[in-house]
């Protein structure tokens, strides 16, 4: 036996209370990996985005109101701009309404130079191009809803009806596309712009927001400001950003995430404070006159008073342990249920478990320190009386 | 030889507002291989007395040494360190820890020592073996009789091989029979194995097992009779 088994042993004196402070400790740092995660990846924008040198330009005052096509040749035309590709948001329904993601009418070539990070098979990239009613999936969309190529995919919208006001959009499946990153492309179904213009109610020659490429990232700011400023006195103004700072003001517009969970952890963990430091209280208060033995025997003030830290620090440890191991076996199982959101993946940063890790130690130390001192003031004599 | 050596000595504590005095003035001489009971009515300062010898209280005056160590100038840490390796403990209600078997029980004391932890587990054996409770080493002390359990605190109280042993009412607890028994285990440990044994006891028959006897009454030896 050594310090750490009578650490151990002590712990194990009433099980049940011991489990249940370990459970709410698990239950405290399991809510904190999941809630910093989430904090983290709004703070940074949703998702990874990998595209330092695209901006998005999308209408100044709402993400919501359309932009004229013909913004197209003045933003191609601006400095340093490369290329320029547009998307816009379709809505819509596959067979129910909890079938959710996202659908936009795409230019299938700009669509896919664009963004080369998704990969897809020539062939069915000229097939796309080349049906007015083609539309592709990524390959896990067509996994999850049994695709296959060729099949009619029929969307009911809830925007953009026909112009003969059916709400029934057909598409053909013409391919699928991938990605190397981890967690495979956003679930995003693709159909061809041309299509869905020349077919829609209203609307025509306007599209949703524009994806452009710059040769130089470094001069992102510039080329933003020349376009904002190029729109400024015009019906449609617009606001551009790197597609990483569109993502930021994006995750900003739900709220301030950061502060919402801070307030939500402070919360649990004073309340974990508070019930962790009675259950120690309580603990030392039944070991009193044990306590005294071990000095009778020789341990010293200081190593007694070490030996009941250690248990609240072991305590802590364990729960933070058990909370941070159990967040990260549930990030697949989170990531799945989120893979139909399109927000991107749920992955834990390694210092949200770091940090994680040092918050229960510092807890353990907090919640141990009182019960320690009064270890180390504890009378050999008075404590033997009461016993 | 006098293993402990008191001169003098005075206890007393405040209760509130008053002051009251435990010990008023104790000479004592015990000599190495004593077996010495002290008897008293409640009160008297028999524990206290037994605690300044064992360090674990001081005296407010006077002179203790015990084992040639001058008890009034060690620190805390020094005597904590002192008493690991000169006195062994024995209660009245055994003060095992009960989420301890009686080997780790026994085994406490050498935590504090450099050994490893085979010899610290062959020691405690020994102990065990020595109170004849081997058989029992992985039984928790919830699954021991009482008598079993005071030897179990016996094994603890010699595993570090003290010179002293320092029972308060060790046998107050048992029935006559176990008492007996115990009483017997503490005369074989006085006569066999050398240990001083100090003991604080109302019962006479337990009293009898001693070499002498000494009585104390308000804080003061009253008389002394030798078995």
């Amino acid at each position: 036996m050594s310090a750490i088994g009578l650490i151990w042993a002590n712990l194990q004196r009433r099980k049940i209370r011991t489990y249940l402070t370990v459970f709410s400790l698990l239950v405290a740092f399991l809510l904190f990996t999941v809630l910093r995660t989430v904090a983290v990846w709004f703070e940074q924008g949703i998702g990874d985005t990998g595209g330092a040198d695209r901006l998005v330009v999308t209408a100044k005052y709402s993400i919501i109101e359309s932009l004229p096509i013909s913004q197209r040749a003045e933003i191609l035309a601006v400095d340093g701009v490369e290329a320029i590709t547009h998307m816009t948001w379709f809505g819509g329904n596959y067979q129910d309404p909890r079938n959710f993601f996202p659908k936009y009418p795409v230019e299938p070539l700009g669509y896919f130079e664009m963004f080369p990070e998704y990969i897809i098979d020539p062939d069915q990239l000229n097939a796309f191009a080349n049906t007015r009613t083609g539309a592709v999936a990524p390959a896990g969309m067509l996994e999850q809803y049994g695709w296959q190529v060729g099949d009619k995919i029929p969307i009911e919208a809830d925007i953009y009806p026909m112009s003969d006001g059916s709400r029934l959009w057909e598409f053909d499946l013409v391919g699928s596309y991938t990605t190397e990153a981890e967690g495979g492309p956003p679930p995003v179904f693709l159909f061809h712009y041309d299509f869905f213009d020349e077919a829609r109610q209203f609307g025509q020659g306007s599209v949703g927001w524009w994806t452009v490429r710059i040769g130089d990232p470094e001069r992102a700011p510039e080329i933003s400001s020349t376009i904002d400023t190029l729109f400024e006195n015009s019906l449609n103004p617009v606001k551009s950003a790197t597609e990483d700072e569109f993502g930021r003001q994006f995750a900003a517009q739900i709220g301030d995430i950061g502060l919402i969970t801070t307030g939500i952890l402070s919360a649990v963990f004073f309340t974990i404070l508070l019930l962790t430091a009675n259950t120690m209280s309580q603990a030392l208060r039944e070991r009193i006159p044990e306590l005294a033995v071990l000095k009778t025997v020789g341990f010293s003030n200081l190593k007694v008073a070490m030996i009941v830290l250690g248990e609240s620090v072991l305590l802590c440890a364990l729960g933070g342990f058990l909370g941070i191991a159990l967040a990260v076996l549930a990030a697949p199982g989170i990531n799945q249920a989120m893979a139909s959101t399109g927000l991107g993946l749920f992955i834990i940063r390694w210092e949200v478990p770091a940090i994680a890790a040092g918050l229960a130690v510092l807890l353990g130390v907090a919640v141990g320190t009182s019960p320690a001192w009064s270890a180390n003031r504890l009378s050999i004599a008075d404590a033997l009386r009461r016993s | 030889m006098a293993i402990v050596d008191l001169k003098d000595v005075h206890k007393s504590f405040t209760k509130g507002r008053e002051r009251v005095e435990v010990l008023l003035g104790i000479d004592l001489a015990i000599d190495e291989g004593d077996f010495l009971a002290l008897m008293g009515p409640s009160g008297s300062g028999k524990t206290t007395l037994l605690n300044i010898v064992g360090g674990i209280d001081s005296a407010s005056q006077g002179d203790v040494t015990v084992a040639e160590a001058n008890l009034n100038r060690m620190s805390g840490r020094d005597l904590a360190r002192w008493r690991s390796s000169t006195i062994g403990f024995v209660f009245q209600f055994y003060n095992l820890l009960p989420v301890l078997n009686a080997r780790r029980n026994v085994e406490l004391p050498l935590l504090l020592t450099k050994l490893s932890g085979k010899q610290r587990r062959r020691n405690a054996d020994t102990a065990l073996e020595i109170v004849g409770l081997s058989d029992r080493a992985k039984h928790k002390p919830g699954e021991l009789s009482g008598g079993q359990q005071q030897r179990v605190a016996i094994a603890r109280a010699i595993v570090a091989d003290p010179p002293i042993l320092v029972c308060d009412e060790p046998t107050g607890d048992l029935d006559r029979e176990t008492a007996e028994e115990i009483l017997d285990l503490l005369g074989i440990l006085n006569r066999d194995h050398g240990k001083t044994i100090i003991m604080v006891t109302h019962d006479p028959k337990a009293a009898d097992h001693a070499r002498r006897t000494l009585h104390l009454d308000k804080g003061q030896l009253v008389t002394e009779v030798a078995a």
